[in-house]
């Protein structure tokens, strides 16, 4: 089986956000993905990393670990954050909800993640960090 | 992400091109909010054609607007949805709210 990986870090700076999802994007390239699926996983990916920024660091910068691995038509993506956590994962998962009204959050993150991935993992311990996982098997031949 | 605004009358045009993200979101929404006030528009319609990403940012730029407009008995609608940009819109059910036209002409009819 085909295997491959990557790791990449940088700063929790928001202007980072398309240059998160365009990387993970070329490193997708090779399992030759439809343009639908390597948009879902550069929606994915993009909330992610949105996540860390506004919820995990709040502003402040920190860094930010995204990563990647194939194996065989499978990409596992693992976002990964040192910020302030999630108390409640649970609720911070449910559609719309948001705990950043005021910065017109629309509360869909999770969701779009759940929708746009094959599947999702939410790992968090306040005050330690945030980690991500999702994954997605690709169609294409 | 750059901006085109084309007061037409009826209602005030968005023309957006580029990515619709966190990052680009804040400017644009401060640059909508103050075209709206500007103008006095009544109501709104928002041009993806030139949208190649949006995640769910996006949904908060639009709802932000929607929410301002229907204050003052207004109208928001999109046009020009690729359909990746249309499955962002379905998840959050959107369209619950904010019709969809083929295009300009038919959007503006609708208001």
């Amino acid at each position: 089986m085909f295997e491959n990986e990557m790791k990449l870090e940088f700063p929790s700076k928001s202007e980072n956000e398309s240059f998160a999802r365009v990387v993970v994007a070329a490193f997708a390239a090779q399992l030759d993905p439809t343009i639908e699926e390597i948009a879902d996983v550069k929606t994915a990916v993009s909330e992610a990393v949105t996540n860390s920024i506004i919820h995990g660091y709040e502003g402040e910068v920190g860094v930010i670990t995204i990563e990647c691995k194939i194996e065989g038509k499978k990409l596992t993506v693992v976002v990964s954050d040192e910020g302030k956590g999630i108390e409640d994962i649970e609720l911070a998962m449910q559609p719309l909800y948001t705990s950043r009204p005021e910065l017109e959050r629309s509360g869909m993150g999770f969701t779009v993640m759940e929708t746009f991935m094959d599947s999702l993992k939410v790992e968090s311990t306040p005050n330690i960090g945030t980690r991500v996982t999702m994954v997605k098997e690709f169609k294409s031949i | 992400m750059i901006l085109k605004f084309d007061d037409i009358g009826k209602a005030l045009v968005v023309k957006m091109s580029g990515e619709l993200d966190h990052h680009s979101s804040e400017i644009v929404r401060i640059k909508i909010d103050n075209k709206i006030e500007e103008l006095g528009a009544k109501n709104l319609i928002f041009d993806f054609a030139e949208v190649n990403f949006m995640d769910s940012s996006g949904i908060g730029v639009v709802i932000g607007r929607y929410k301002k407009i229907i204050q003052y008995g207004g109208k928001v609608v999109v046009i020009g949805l690729s359909p990746k940009i249309k499955k962002v819109f379905e998840i959050a059910g959107l369209f619950k709210i904010i019709d969809e036209y083929d295009d300009l002409s038919k959007a503006v009819s609708s208001i």
